[in-house]
């Protein structure tokens, strides 16, 4: 006989995205469980690159990364343990003039979301980071983004969640969905079932085929982020650094953790598979981004690497993410799909799919993400 | 229609008589090796200008040495030698490889990977103060820079490689100070018929404690290690003997190990299916008798796969490219006997089994370690941080643990720490060892520099 579990919200994936909204629901008194195929955090959660940037996002979105970088700073206080977030700033470099005036147009609208960034020379940039080529033309830095270690975050969230009472279901593999009258009924592979009014889609990649199953098809592919990370060296580059650039085989972005390894990444994706769960790092890629890295910052091309990694991610055609209501379906909501930039996004998803979920609308918009701009 | 391309990882033992094969039966193989010359870790040569005797350098193992060096040198213009080479990565029919400061793809037909074993370690507080080493470096020092690790040296592990670099290192003029095998007495009493298959190594291994007995060498069985004394340099080791008692022995190095574990990162990335090795306890890639892997086109030979030493290897590199021949649909090799090669590989697997019984590996000493002994010495992470991943962030496995901790995640990869890990891990959870899994290889086996140059195509 199988047993029956009923909760206000179910929540079917547990990265990121699940875990900060099973947390900030109980925030908010509402009984919710989180059903979990392997563990917490272990997909695109656990392997990107960890970074918690504002600056470059599409700039309807920065509402939503503004009330998430509130949170950012919270979260010693709201989860009661340390996911090493430093906000230490952002530099973006650029090596061409047109570039550059990219990074000024970014900055001029950037502006009217609260977004402060400063422009600087290569020089001026060069007196403050030493370590710079002489091949940056200039940068783009706002002060308060920073990194976090990605493979703590989701983690933490589920174990706060837990504390606060939310149920957190992991190794349960989800065969069944079904709408019925009072809401939505889950099975696991074990034959348990689980039944709630409200259903919350964060599955990352695997989410495309959760909404088809609700006619919501999603133009949505699996990639993996090409990772790496150097042996360590003395902490000495501390805001984390990426570029602005139209050529995907120029772009790479580079954190120092102050334990003292530079984490890398950039030059393009690997191939992602939904059903291995795995995602491959193509050496040519980490090869290439050796010539990037050293191209930044020269004194790189003294280090060694020690490690390479990827991690399924869902990319949406447009490079939005799938957020808010279902078009179809009353009681379901999504929030899957972050395109490799979901990090930064993470709390604020989790507080405002909440707040969503709890009250029937948020503050934050959320237009341009709806489901139903594939429709 | 062109030659198949094989490539054979590792030119020790295995590497040397799987290449042989090769050659005899018309291909021109490409063998990659880290080291500067072959030999493998074993039978390492010595450096160019060294003049010592095989006798010296290799002991009881010389006319074996002289036989793999032989070989090899016969099959040179014969094979596509690669030296000081490190393969890096391996998937889908296609080696990485890094060779003098360049980056060399490499597809393949076929590929045998006999990439060997190092020392397997326990961490014991203290195992981090200068002048202590694992035996197999302890040789090293020995046979590559003709140098002993210090003057009076403290020998602690189990397993016959113990006696042996003790025994080399009396020879050599060190003082050794004692020997300190982990394993008690009787557990050789106990593993004595499985050992009897191969009466010549136990008259070697008895020849070896005559040599220790009669150069004065106390040895302890059934020991336990406390610690490794000493700030910049090692002062002593203090342990407690087999009837309970704690001493303390001077001596300004220790030399390390208990076995071997299997370099299995190149199969792993294969996509190697792997099996928990109850004799060894460890994980190893799962092969058929003549070693196939689960991956097809991938073979494995010698202490990377089967830890049954270097004869054994000798016999599971023929093997393995017998199998290659008979794979690609070549005719077999002459002089090959298969069935008797594995009925040797067979008789020399009880002789393993047989070791496993009499030098155990001390699990329990290391689900006992106390919270701030050091585990992962590249991460600084310690037993009690290990513990809590296993309790408080409820890590089931290695890998779980390592994204919360960073053990095993450093420059070496958890080579070194990777196994006492999933001891203490699964130990917390009140678990068997092999419940705690084995941390996933990830690209480059070994650390690669940024700077290297990549050809352009």
């Amino acid at each position: 006989m199988a047993a029956v579990n009923q909760s206000d919200v179910l929540i079917l994936g547990g990265g990121m995205m699940g875990a900060a909204t099973a947390f900030f629901l109980r925030q908010r008194g509402v009984s919710v469980t989180l059903l979990e195929r392997g563990l917490c955090g272990q997909q695109a959660s656990g392997v990107n690159f960890g970074n918690v940037r504002r600056q470059g996002r599409f700039l309807p979105q920065l509402p939503l990364a503004n009330r998430s970088r509130l949170l950012w700073s919270r979260l010693p206080e709201l989860l009661g343990e340390d996911v090493e977030f430093l906000p230490t700033g952002h530099l973006r470099v650029a090596y061409r003039p047109e570039h550059l005036a990219m990074m000024e147009e970014y900055r001029d609208g950037s502006r009217n979301y609260g977004l402060e960034l400063e422009i600087i020379g290569g020089n001026a940039a060069r007196d403050r980071y030493p370590w710079l080529s002489q091949e940056v033309l200039g940068g783009s830095f706002s002060v308060e983004d920073g990194h976090a270690n990605p493979r703590l975050v989701a983690p933490a969230f589920a174990r706060a969640a837990k504390r606060d009472g939310a149920r957190i279901v992991e190794n349960c593999d989800v065969v069944a969905i079904e709408c019925e009258a009072t809401g939505f009924r889950l099975e696991s592979a074990g034959g348990e079932v689980w039944r709630a009014p409200v259903l919350q889609v964060s599955a990352g990649a695997w989410g495309g085929r959760i909404a088809a199953s609700f006619g919501e098809a999603v133009p949505i592919i699996a990639r993996g982020p090409q990772m790496g990370v150097t042996e360590p060296v003395p902490y000495a580059l501390h805001p984390v650094l990426g570029v602005t650039t139209k050529t995907v085989g120029e772009v790479v972005y580079l954190r120092q953790v102050t334990r003292g390894n530079i984490v890398f990444g950039g030059t393009g994706h690997g191939p992602a598979d939904l059903d291995t769960r795995r995602a491959k790092v193509m050496p040519e890629i980490t090869l290439q981004q050796f010539s990037q890295l050293r191209r930044m910052v020269p004194a790189i091309g003294a280090l060694r690497i020690i490690r390479t990694w990827s991690g399924v991610e869902g990319y949406l055609r447009d490079d939005r993410p799938v957020m808010g209501p279902s078009g179809k379906v009353s009681g379901l909501f999504y929030a899957f799909g972050f395109c490799g930039h979901g990090f930064q996004l993470g709390p604020g998803v989790g507080e405002v799919m909440a707040e969503l979920i709890a009250t029937g609308s948020t503050t934050t918009p959320l237009a341009p993400f709806h489901i139903g701009r594939f429709a | 229609m062109a030659a198949p391309r094989v490539i054979v990882v590792g030119a020790g033992p295995a590497g040397t008589r799987a290449a042989e094969v090769l050659v005899a039966a018309g291909l021109r193989p490409v063998v990659i090796d880290e080291a500067a010359d072959n030999g493998g870790q074993i039978y390492r040569r010595q450096p160019a200008g060294f003049r010592r005797r095989a006798e010296e350098l290799y002991g009881t193992e010389a006319g074996r040495a002289r036989a793999v060096h032989g070989a090899f040198s016969a099959l040179r213009g014969r094979i596509e030698h690669w030296p000081q080479s490190l393969a890096w990565q391996l998937r889908d029919g296609t080696l990485q490889v890094e060779r003098g400061g360049r980056a060399h793809r490499l597809d393949f037909d076929r590929i045998i990977l006999a990439t060997g074993a190092t020392d397997r370690l326990l961490p014991i507080p203290g195992w981090t103060v200068p002048g202590t080493f694992s035996l197999g470096a302890a040789q090293i020092a020995l046979k590559a820079q003709a140098c002993a690790i210090g003057r009076r040296v403290i020998f602690l592990g189990s397993g016959p490689l113990l006696y042996l670099v003790a025994a080399q290192y009396v020879k050599a003029g060190a003082q050794v100070a004692a020997v300190l095998d982990t394993a008690p007495a009787a557990a050789r009493r106990a593993a004595l018929p499985l050992m009897a298959v191969r009466p010549s190594l136990l008259i070697k291994g008895a020849a070896l404690l005559w040599r220790l007995k009669r150069a004065g060498v106390p040895v302890h069985h059934g020991v336990a290690p406390l610690r490794i004394e000493g700030d910049s340099r090692v002062s002593g080791l203090v342990f407690r003997d087999a009837a309970g008692r704690e001493q303390r022995l001077e001596g300004d190095a220790v030399g390390m190990g208990w076995h071997l574990r299997a370099e299995s990162q190149l199969a792993d990335l294969a996509g190697c299916t792997f099996a928990f090795d109850e004799v060894s306890r460890q994980w190893l890639p799962r092969i058929d008798a003549d070693g196939r892997s689960s991956v097809d086109g991938v073979y494995l030979a010698g202490d990377g796969v089967r830890l049954a030493g270097a004869d054994a290897a000798e016999l599971g590199g023929k093997l393995a490219a017998r199998a290659v021949l008979q794979d690609l649909g070549l005719p077999p090799p002459a002089g090959i006997d298969a069935e008797q090669l594995r009925r040797s590989l067979a008789r020399m697997e009880r002789f393993r089994q047989g070791l496993a019984v009499a030098f155990p590996w001390p699990g329990d000493i290391i689900a006992k370690l106390s919270d701030d002994t050091l585990v992962c010495r590249c991460e600084a992470i310690t037993a009690g941080t290990l513990r809590r991943s296993a309790t408080a962030l409820e890590a089931p496995e290695m890998n779980r643990a390592k994204a919360f901790t960073r053990v095993g995640m450093g420059r070496c990869q958890g080579r070194f720490c990777g196994i006492a890990g999933a001891e203490i891990l699964a130990a917390a959870r009140g678990e068997p060892m092999q419940a705690a899994g084995r941390i996933r290889s990830a690209a480059p086996v070994k650390p690669l520099a940024v700077a290297i140059e990549v050809e352009t195509p």
